[in-house]
């Protein structure tokens, strides 16, 4: 794909989890839209997968660690063939195999079951010692978020990680600056997270995360350190691409059309607007529903 | 009687029992079951050779994972193993796993259903010295409730080299109970074990004991008290599988018996007894008594003062067998 068709890509998965949100009448909006370019440069150019053999043994893993912003994996996996498309109105719906926060056992594809947070970075760990040992080249990747970080399960994971040379592993830390509660340096400061996952012995790079480009430049560089797991501490714009969300922490938890909040349109016109300035990538481009 | 089948230790109840750790049956177990199948990896948090799990590490150095004190990144790195087709045996002391990290254990190893043995070591009051915070009461409770974990408390370490095999070969999650204080060999290597059934010791009519982990010789011993003293035939019955538990075999024996006592080396909330307690009361209401830690944490002192203190040993189970017994119909 081209860098274009990247872009497109991204901006057609942050419509679907718009449209995933309204229908299920609850959820994550600000992660899940401001990781849509990392997923769409994840699973469009640098995951070696197979949509239509999820198991397949050379497959690399992905595990999402913070299972709240499981709609944009659920978006990106319909758009790359895992699912229908169509499914993605069944999120979070009784029986659906979308369930809110991700279960393995529900829909192929999925490489673990996550919500509660903190695990995601040790069982990737875990997956990426036992790739070893068995001598494959596949890599895992293991996104976790900021807020999530305050978890002591992930700096014992952080610290493994290094001991056993995990050179196989790349961790992107979706670097979003917010959590439930407001901002990650109000709530609990995680200060300067290269130098602390320097100090802890991984190679660090830090990248704008809604460049699918510069995503795309680091996973690759992160497959010739031979000396150290790699980290990717990805600065992304919570909410990207919906205007009145993006940077604004309420959005965390909230689905468009929930609430009436100081700077966005009313609830009525939430879902509307959103959509609106999706189609034409916040007016840069003209849509074809104008 | 004590059932010809069971092939139990001859010495069992003479005073040239043989001790032994249960815990060092696990150690054998691991052993064997790595020779058995090289998807077989152990991990530890610091504690490799108090849970016995040294003798597979130097074997299976390969195969051996260190991830020190963290017992939450222990269960999760097992769990990502896991996903990867290994077959993880986790180790560590039961207060820290699973005590620690349940939550863990619930998400990434239960509800995922994910190949990992969590092996629980110095559980229960046998711990000793170390006092109430190493001595783990609520583990059984912990992981009984939990959806498609197995629960397994072994009775001496025999049984517990079987059970660790036993598991290796299951595939799902599970959790293996030991104590560290040796303890009498009840069974031998022809003594059955099955992750389905209950094993019923020794035959009786007059009451029927059910028993775990330690607890298991001294109802045997309680038994033959009972036998000789008091002219009562007791059926002690083995549950060394607590989920999924043999009710078959239980509810058959209170049916004969009519007086259910169950004795367990652990909080008496949700434990064993309380297994029991469900399966009588849902499918045959019998008159039961419940034998365990009413309630409280335990100290420091030795195994043998803490099981007397607690009213765990023979001579107790004795009283509360007689109390029973009044109560039958």
């Amino acid at each position: 794909m081209t860098h274009t068709e990247l872009s497109e890509m991204a901006n057609t998965i942050r419509e679907d989890i718009v449209k995933m949100l309204v229908s299920a009448g609850s959820g994550h909006s600000a992660g899940p839209l401001g990781l849509a370019d990392i997923f769409t440069a994840l699973y469009f150019d640098i995951l070696k997968h197979n949509p239509k053999d999820p198991d397949w043994l050379d497959r690399d893993r992905l595990i999402l660690s913070n299972g709240h912003c499981v709609p944009v994996r659920y978006a990106t996996m319909a758009r790359a063939g895992y699912l229908p498309v169509s499914e993605l109105a069944t999120l979070r719906k009784f029986g659906s195999r979308l369930q809110g926060h991700p279960e393995r056992l529900r829909l192929p594809g999925l490489e673990s079951t996550s919500g509660p947070l903190g695990s995601g970075v040790s069982q990737a760990a875990g997956m990426a010692i036992a790739l070893r040992m068995d001598g494959g080249r596949q890599r895992v990747y293991c996104i976790t978020g900021d807020g999530e970080l305050d978890e002591g399960n992930i700096w014992e994971a952080v610290m493994f990680a290094a001991k056993e040379r995990l050179t196989n592993l790349t961790v992107i830390v979706d670097r979003n600056n917010i959590q439930i509660d407001g901002i990650t340096e109000d709530v609990m400061p995680l200060g300067d997270l290269a130098k602390k996952f320097s100090a802890f012995g991984w190679h660090v790079i830090e990248i704008d995360g809604n460049n699918i480009e510069a995503v795309i430049n680091a996973c690759r560089l992160a497959e010739a350190v031979e000396e150290a797991p790699t980290v990717i501490i990805a600065h992304t714009i919570p909410g990207k691409g919906v205007e009145y969300m993006e940077y604004d922490y309420h959005w965390h938890g909230i689905y468009p059309g929930q609430e009436d909040l100081p700077g966005a349109p009313p609830k009525a016109e939430q879902a509307k607007v959103a959509l609106a300035q999706l189609r034409t990538l916040g007016g840069q481009i003209r849509s074809e529903h104008q | 009687m004590i059932e010809p089948k069971q092939h139990l230790h001859p010495d069992v109840l003479t005073p040239e029992a043989k001790l032994e750790p249960i815990r060092a049956g696990f150690g054998r177990g691991l052993l064997e079951a790595g020779h058995r199948d090289k998807n077989v990896v152990a991990l530890c948090a610091d504690l490799t050779d108090s849970t016995k799990i040294g003798d597979f590490a130097r074997s299976y150095p390969e195969r051996y994972v260190e991830v020190g004190i963290a017992e939450q990144n222990l269960v999760t790195v097992a769990a990502g193993m896991a996903l990867t087709g290994k077959i993880p045996f986790t180790s560590s002391y039961a207060a820290f796993s699973p005590g620690r990290n349940w939550e863990q254990i619930r998400t990434t190893i239960c509800l995922n259903v994910t190949n990992v043995k969590i092996v629980g070591s110095h559980a229960g009051l046998m711990t000793g010295a170390d006092g109430a915070t190493h001595q783990m009461l609520e583990d059984i409770t912990l992981m009984r409730v939990l959806p498609n974990m197995t629960v397994v408390v072994p009775a001496d370490s025999v049984e517990a080299e079987k059970a660790t095999l036993a598991l290796a070969a299951l595939n799902g999650p599970a959790y293996l109970r030991l104590a560290r204080d040796k303890s009498p060999v009840i069974t031998t290597d022809k003594s059955p074990f099955d992750l389905g059934r209950a094993q019923i010791l020794r035959s009786g009519t007059d009451l029927t004991i059910v028993a775990c982990g330690v607890l298991v010789y001294h109802a045997l011993m309680a038994a033959e008290v009972l036998a000789a003293e008091h002219n009562l035939e007791v059926e002690v019955i083995n549950a060394a599988v607590i989920k999924p538990l043999d009710t078959v075999t239980i509810l058959a024996s209170a049916s004969k018996t009519g007086a259910v006592l169950t004795c367990e080396e652990g909080q008496i909330a949700g434990g064993l007894g309380s297994a029991v307690a469900e399966a009588l009361a849902e499918h045959a209401p019998t008159p039961l008594q419940r034998v365990g830690v009413q309630d409280r944490f335990g100290e420091s002192g030795t195994p043998g003062e803490l099981l007397e203190a607690f009213g765990l040993t023979a001579p107790h189970l004795v009283k509360q067998a007689l109390e029973l017994i009044k109560r039958k119909s």
